[in-house]
């Protein structure tokens, strides 16, 4: 059966994107947050993964409000970036795993998470930039790949306590696949960012350091919040830390911190950085 | 459960859910299209016309003429689709947020910078 080698969440921002393309990866602003990376690498060099899982949310390059999925999965051979509008750089395809996707399709309906089925999907900076964060200039990317995106653009969101389930599902389904493939599974996005309103720039510094631990010792913890709690508590966008949450449930059991990272700010937002294993 | 259910106000601080997806929908539709350069050019060739041919109301269109990002948020506007409005006139996050807060751009970045401390 497939295993899973741990997981890593992470911050995404378009602007990491234009950072990385004119090699800002030393300039002052951006070290604290790149120099967070090494021992991620060092890390995945060690574990080997075959194939990542990428749970992330998209900003409106492939879904739209015409047709908004709660919960979305890929089951195309091949994934395509594209221009999101606010010009950064377009990164090539990445290659997907089309066996492990409906494998996935069919261990998740069956325990009554109703996907959305993708064989085409555009894939956005929340999905590119992790695996660019992670096989530096490594075109094409080293690891085959399943997207999964969570709806965090219109209201109501899946909460925390689903998420983690979710999560779980997700899990299972890679470790009951029929395949000797390792894989890693990512979860993308926040933490605490509000980018709209009288309350843009809020960040909570003190409630992410809180997450990032509970996420490691306790992850149901997140899970007595509901969703306006957390955009209350870590802003309109920091609620893409559902993404986290989700990509933590797919680890099933206990885990070990592997490496850790906070920075703030990264443009408008509060940077993290978690690697996790199983113990 | 129904349309005069109970919402729970954070300030400074827009929900957006079906009511203010469907008030906003025109407007994102529009900052959707974006994605394209070739609509985006099509936009500054003439934006009043580029707004109705999406359909935008007159409070939409005012606000997005305009680039008033509390006011595009009013009439519906969701961040990540109005980013790729503000990408076509270079506006950045701190551009946005300092205009929002009705701080200077660097009094913005100060605040984010005193957050992490």
């Amino acid at each position: 059966m497939a295993k899973i080698v741990g997981g890593i969440n992470v911050t995404h921002v378009p602007y990491i994107g234009r950072a990385i393309a004119n090699n800002l990866q030393q300039d002052p602003y951006w070290k604290p947050f790149f120099d967070g990376f090494p021992p991620v690498r060092q890390w995945l060099a060690k574990v080997k993964p075959d194939i990542a899982v990428v749970i992330y949310n998209d900003h409106g390059l492939n879904f739209f409000l015409d047709k908004m999925p709660t919960f979305a999965i890929g089951a195309a051979a091949e994934y395509n970036n594209a221009d999101e509008g606010w010009g950064i750089p377009t990164l090539p395809p990445y290659q997907g795993e089309v066996d492990l996707s409906w494998h996935m399709i069919d261990s998740l309906v069956e325990e009554e998470f109703d996907m959305v089925t993708c064989q085409e999907m555009l894939v956005d900076h929340a999905f590119t930039i992790p695996l660019e964060l992670f096989w530096p200039g490594q075109h094409p990317c080293p690891v085959r790949t399943v997207p999964i995106c969570v709806n965090t653009v219109q209201f109501p969101l899946p909460k925390p306590a689903r998420c983690f389930k979710f999560g779980q599902a997700i899990g299972r389904a890679i470790e009951s696949w029929d395949s000797d493939a390792r894989v890693v599974v990512i979860g993308t996005g926040g933490l605490s960012h509000q980018l709209d309103g009288q309350r843009a720039g809020f960040i909570n510094k003190e409630f992410d350091l809180m997450f990032m631990e509970k996420l490691i010792s306790d992850p149901l913890w997140v899970t007595r919040y509901s969703i306006t709690d957390l955009v209350e508590l870590t802003g309109t966008q920091g609620v893409e830390l559902i993404n986290w949450l989700t990509a933590r449930g797919a680890l099933l059991g206990e885990v070990a911190k592997v490496h850790a990272n906070y920075h703030v700010p990264i443009s408008n937002t509060a940077s993290g950085l978690l690697c996790m294993e199983a113990v | 459960m129904n349309t005069g259910r109970q919402k729970r106000a954070i300030p400074g601080t827009t929900i957006f859910d079906g009511d203010v997806a469907r008030k906003g929908y025109a407007l994102n539709k529009m900052c959707f299209s974006f994605n394209s350069a070739e609509n985006r050019a099509a936009y500054l060739e003439d934006k009043e016309a580029y707004c109705d041919k999406y359909g935008l109301n007159e409070q939409q269109k005012k606000a997005a003429l305009s680039l008033q990002v509390l006011d595009m948020l009013a009439a519906g506007g969701n961040a990540y689709y109005l980013a790729k409005l503000g990408g076509i006139f270079g506006l950045d996050m701190q551009d946005v947020g300092a205009q929002q807060t009705g701080m200077t751009k660097e009094a913005f970045k100060a605040k984010l910078v005193e957050a992490g401390k």
